[in-house]
């Protein structure tokens, strides 16, 4: 609001007369003393109170927006005075009516009470010349109202009826009803009044005082809601306020319940201020992983396993829920059990127990459908969260500086972890941060001094070799083991022993355990900076686990393909055995009319059932992963723990701060570990329902155990890293698992063909052929329709083309706006090296600016830095530089060398200390207004 | 807690969760947490203080190096002497609660790293701070070189203005961009 318009309105209230509320009055009158403040500041030009300024600019912000709106509806205010100002005069000649009369007083009293306001209004301006809440001021006419009581109120509340509605319409106003603009601004203000309410935490005021403004604004609503709906709308009115109420009141019950839910809320924060928010930040990934498995179990558990359980046929009445005959002797045994044969296998855990029935039960729940639809639907699910998690994150972290702008600051103001509650760590800190500065001014006063840079490199090329090695090798190794575990599975399983059933596992797990050690210690060959060790590390493990999860996969597609070859020939076998039969039967007794073969469902010829054959390799890893890092926790952290604790008292050097020494939480090994274990999950369930909530349990006792591990053995990190930043870098690597794993499964739902006689899609050429069927059958045709045109490559063409074209056209938009970001941190830049230069020679760096201003005569291209500074000054300057300096050498070299000197004894330091009340709370002084300069304008930015 | 809670009445319990950033539970933990520091006469009196060692004993803040200062910013007292009430200690785990805004805690920040609450952080705030940072004992102490070099790094890097201090909204530009700010400013009891 250009402050001009203000004065005009100010003279045409004087023109008026004074029957303008009188709030304006004080308002505006408050307006001019700031304003004249403001300017008093200018001339004074403090840099130093910006800072505090912000706060006021804000308020001052809030005021004169309320002051504008005043003031819209102030013309015509004053045109209805001015009206009514005759009317009464004519009113008084005549004195007609009683109700005029008691109007008329009304006027009197409203009048009167206009003065006292006025004065409590400039007594409040006055006491709030050092409070930053302005607002009290542009709500004078509404704390007046409230502090007084509530008969003047209505005596108020008349006076401004008397003056809206007598010029509105005439004199038999409706007692009853406010004009539509008091109605309005009324709103407004219970609407602001409100919003403070919702906003008031947001400052940061002393409790006591948040808890009168409250307290007033609460008075205010609770008093002035009522008000407004009058008449027809009242009841309406009323209870849409009283239903607010309720809302907000049970909202927020429900965010108390929501926390209040949230599990190990304790137990993190335990571990929090233990160790940092860094080990922190892999249990509340736990956790959440935990949440999202329990999400995915329910799915399954609800649409699958349960409707199979509770409506499908009963174990031992069809082939597939039977044990076969041969394994019945073991099939309890606890070794076959184990390792999932026996009952096992036959179970609900395992996808050949389904029945492919089109509906099942007096549901008729279309099971192989819904087994289609949440093997699916689990991906989309977790696809779904974690991006939309991945977005939250990115909003929440920092804007994306430059890593490298505010290094030192970010060092200084932001390194203490305040959660931490633990000494040790404490003390672990102090010294990180020590180093951290120290090497910080190291790198900066050396700038990366590399002695010798060649072997460095060959350092380097070595060591990425030695792990490409490893990870091939790891790989092989895999592959080998996959190939001879078939070769094991033809032989006879008595034969073999428990390694060589299990050497899969094992394998796998022990390669998950030897390989990252290894490559730290390669990486020390590599001497990178820690914090781009780490990432290299992190990268080497995923593509390590990457790796071997993906020969694993390969592996056992071999093994699928060979498991189809037989369960080709067998379905052939049993076809032409069932022709043989019934072509026997049929010549024997001389009838068409064959029955059913009788023949137990234990001793039917089947299948090998592929799809459950990889469900339990899936298990399997899962189980032994489980066992592996549970076993590792227990001997690598435990055990150490307890060696160097208690051998300590006879050893010949110290256990505890020599080579031994207690564990530390590897925090990104854990967290990838368990992004992989995700990534199985995934794939597995669709070949095994019961994975998920195997995994549920999983994760369930990790939590606790890891917690007490980390509590009772383990040491917090020399060097304490910070979480948030790789917060997403998590998340990319869950999506990236998740989408691997995905591609699998989508693989063998689109192109192998399932087992002919176990599983839900028994007897389908394609899984997917589930969905057609549904489709052709039970919708009605047009949706059929629908969908064959949908499918359509014509249409799906355009469609992938449009998506790629909206991809192009975001990311432009995103380009845009990232160079714009660029153009105003380079603004930002210049304005700074500018104000610099101003401050320290009155030099501009800048050629291209330097030479316009020598070409303009006024200089009005860069905001002269104050405005009561002489010209004179200026051109001092300007003389003595072209003198100092030679032209075209505005050389850093000179200006550096000022910066150097003049820096120091500022000449404005003193002043800038001087008039502030020292002492008082920083954020409760109010100050001049800063300059139309920088303050203002980096406060938008 | 049944004796907490009926100590704060249900409006007083609406009213600071209106207030503040904290769930009804935190409140509740806060105020039992807040009477146990207290003697068993004070414990009706809603206005006692509680002195700023008694506080720090707390074993949230007990290895915290900024203490001292978190309770004289939060404080109401008088005498200066970072004494807390009930209301401030609510403020106190308000402004350092995980839903608190950035604009909070970058302010509060500022105040608690302000030492001489002049209302900029000049160099020796910043000497002080970086003393707290490193911890009191020798061996993590920068020499007095080290300290200068750094605070003219810090001072080249968020002094916009180049006045010789850092005040408020430069402190809360640089703080604004660091993406864990937010994230370790936070003490839970």
């Amino acid at each position: 609001m250009p402050p001009k318009r203000k004065n005009d309105t100010i003279i045409k209230v004087e023109d008026v007369g004074m029957e303008v509320d009188a709030v304006l009055d004080s308002g505006s009158e408050d307006e001019a003393r700031r304003r004249n403040k403001t300017r008093r500041a200018k001339t004074q030009r403090k840099a130093k109170q910006v800072s505090d300024d912000e706060d006021n600019e804000e308020d001052e912000d809030e005021a004169q927006k309320k002051r504008g709106r005043k003031k819209r509806n102030k013309p015509q205010d004053s045109d209805q005075d001015d009206e009514e100002d005759k009317r009464s005069g004519r009113r008084k000649r005549s004195k007609a009516s009683r109700r005029n009369a008691a109007n008329e007083e009304s006027d009197e009293e409203s009048e009167e009470e206009r003065g006292e306001r006025k004065k409590g209004a400039r007594a409040v301006s006055k006491r709030d010349k050092d409070d930053p809440n302005k607002e009290k001021k542009g709500n004078a006419k509404e704390k007046d109202g409230a502090n007084k009581g509530s008969e003047k109120d209505r005596k108020k509340k008349n006076g401004k009826k008397s003056s809206s509605s007598f010029s509105s319409s005439s004199s038999e106003s409706d007692e009853e009803s406010l004009s539509e603009g008091e109605m309005a601004a009324l709103k407004e203000q219970v609407e602001e009044k409100k919003k403070l309410i919702a906003t008031l935490r947001n400052k940061p005021w002393r409790m006591k005082k948040r808890l009168v403004l409250l307290k007033e604004a609460q008075e205010f609503v609770e008093r002035f809601e009522g008000a407004l709906g009058k008449g027809k709308g009242r009841k309406l009115y009323a209870f849409k306020v009283m239903m607010t109420k309720k809302i907000i009141k049970f909202k927020r019950d429900f965010e108390n319940f929501k926390t209040a839910c949230i599990p190990w809320e304790r137990k993190i924060k335990e571990v929090e201020s233990h160790f940092g928010s860094s080990v922190a930040s892999y249990f509340i990934f736990l956790r959440w992983m935990y949440g999202l498995n329990l999400i995915l179990f329910g799915f399954m558990f609800g649409l699958v396993v349960l409707p199979e359980a509770l409506m499908g046929l009963p174990y031992g009445s069809i082939p597939r829920k039977t044990v076969p005959r041969d394994e019945q002797d073991t099939a309890m045994d606890f070794s076959v059990l184990f390792e999932f044969g026996g009952y096992c296998k036959y179970s609900f855990l395992f996808y050949g127990y389904y029945n492919s029935d089109r509906t099942t039960g007096v549901l008729k729940f279309r099971l192989p459908l819904s087994y289609l639809l949440t093997g699916v639907g689990i991906f989309g699910y977790s696809l779904m969260v974690v991006i939309r998690t991945m977005a939250r994150n990115a909003n929440e972290g920092g804007d994306g500086a430059d890593e490298g702008e505010f290094t030192f600051s970010w060092k200084m103001f932001t390194s203490w972890d305040y959660l931490i509650g633990n000494p040790e760590t404490a003390d672990n800190k102090y010294a990180s941060i020590t180093t951290s500065f120290k090497e910080s001014i190291v790198d900066e006063q050396e700038n990366q001094k590399d002695e010798n840079i060649h072997l460095r490199r060959f350092l380097r090329i070595l060591a990425n070799l030695l792990i490409l090695c490893c990870l091939g090798g790891s790989g092989y190794l895999i592959y080998f083991v996959v190939k001879r575990s078939q070769d094991f599975a033809k032989m006879d399983p008595a034969d073999l022993t428990w390694f060589e059933k299990n050497e899969v596992e094992f394998v796998m797990s022990l390669l998950g355990l030897v390989c990252p050690p290894l490559f730290e210690t390669i990486a020390e060959l590599e001497d990178y900076h820690p914090r781009i060790a780490l990432k290299w590390q992190l990268g080497r493990i995923f593509a390590l686990f990457l790796g071997n999860l993906y020969t694993f996969l390969f592996a056992l597609f071999d093994e699928v393909t060979g498991k189809l070859e037989t369960e080709k020939s067998l379905k052939n076998a049993t076809d032409w055995a069932l022709n043989e039969y019934y072509a026997n039967y049929s010549a024997h007794f001389n009838t068409t009319d064959v029955p059913q073969p009788i023949v137990h469902p234990a001793d039917v010829v089947r299948g090998p059932c592929w799809e459950t054959a990889v469900g339990i390799e899936f298990v399997k890893l899962i189980v032994s992963d489980v066992e592996v890092t549970y076993l590792t926790i227990l001997i690598g952290d435990f055990a150490r723990a307890l060696l160097v604790r208690f051998l300590n008292y006879c050893w010949c050097w110290d256990l505890e701060a020599g080579f031994p020494s207690y564990a530390e939480f590897d925090i990104s090994g854990n967290v990838l570990g368990l992004i992989f274990n995700q990534g199985m999950i995934w794939m597995g369930a669709f070949y095994a329902p019961g994975l998920v909530g195997l995994n549920v349990l999983r994760l369930l006792t990790s939590m606790y155990y890891q917690c007490w591990a980390v509590m009772a053995c383990n040491v917090p990190h020399q060097r304490v890293f910070k979480a948030s930043r790789s917060n997403n870098f998590y998340m990319g690597l869950l999506l990236l698992v998740l989408f691997l794993s995905l591609l699998p499964v989508v693989y063998t739902i689109m192109t192998l063909p399932p087992s002919f006689d176990c599983g839900p899609f028994s007897g389908q050429e394609r899984m997917y052929d589930v969905v057609m069927e549904t489709i052709e059958q039970d919708l009605p045709a047009f949706i059929g329709n629908i969908f064959t045109y949908a499918t359509n490559p014509g249409l799906i063409m355009p469609a992938v083309l449009l998506m790629v074209l909206a991809i192009y056209y975001l990311n432009t938009v995103s380009k845009g706006y990232q160079q714009a970001n660029l153009d105003l941190k380079k603004k930002m830049q210049m304005a700074r090296d500018e104000e610099k230069n101003r401050r320290n020679n009155k030099d501009s760096t800048n050629q291209v600016m330097k030479d316009l201003e020598d070409l303009l005569p006024n200089k009005s291209l860069i905001p002269p830095p104050t405005k009561e500074e002489p010209p004179s000054d200026v051109v001092i300057e300007k003389g003595s530089k072209s003198t100092k300096m030679k032209p075209g050498s505005a050389g850093k070299g000179v200006n550096l060398q000022k910066e150097v000197s003049l820096a120091a004894p500022n000449p404005r330091g003193p002043v800038t200390h001087a008039p502030r009340p020292r002492g008082g709370a920083p954020g409760n002084a109010r100050g001049p207004q800063p300059g139309p300069g920088r303050g203002r304008g980096r406060g938008h930015l | 807690m049944g004796t907490t809670a009926s100590q704060l009445s249900k409006e007083s319990l609406s009213e600071y969760q209106e207030l503040t950033f904290l769930t009804k539970q935190e409140i509740l933990l806060a105020h039992k947490r807040f009477t146990e520091l207290l003697n068993k006469s004070e414990k009706g009196d809603p206005n006692v203080r509680i002195p700023m060692n008694k506080i720090n004993s707390l074993p949230e803040l007990k290895s915290n190096p900024f203490k001292d200062r978190i309770c004289c910013v939060f404080s109401t007292s008088e005498h200066k002497d970072g004494s807390l009430t009930f209301e401030d200690f609510l403020d106190l785990l308000s402004a350092f609660s995980d839903s608190a805004t950035l604009e909070i805690k970058s302010h509060y920040a500022f105040r608690i790293f302000d030492f001489d609450d002049d209302g900029t952080l000049d160099r020796s705030d910043l000497e002080k701070l970086v003393n707290c940072l490193t911890g009191e004992t020798e061996e993590t102490k920068l020499s007095p070189d080290e300290m200068r070099q750094l605070i003219s790094n810090i001072l080249e890097e968020s002094d916009i203005d180049k006045d010789g201090t850092v005040n408020l909204s430069e402190f809360q530009h640089v703080i604004s961009r660091s993406p864990d700010f937010v994230s370790s400013f936070k003490i839970v009891l």
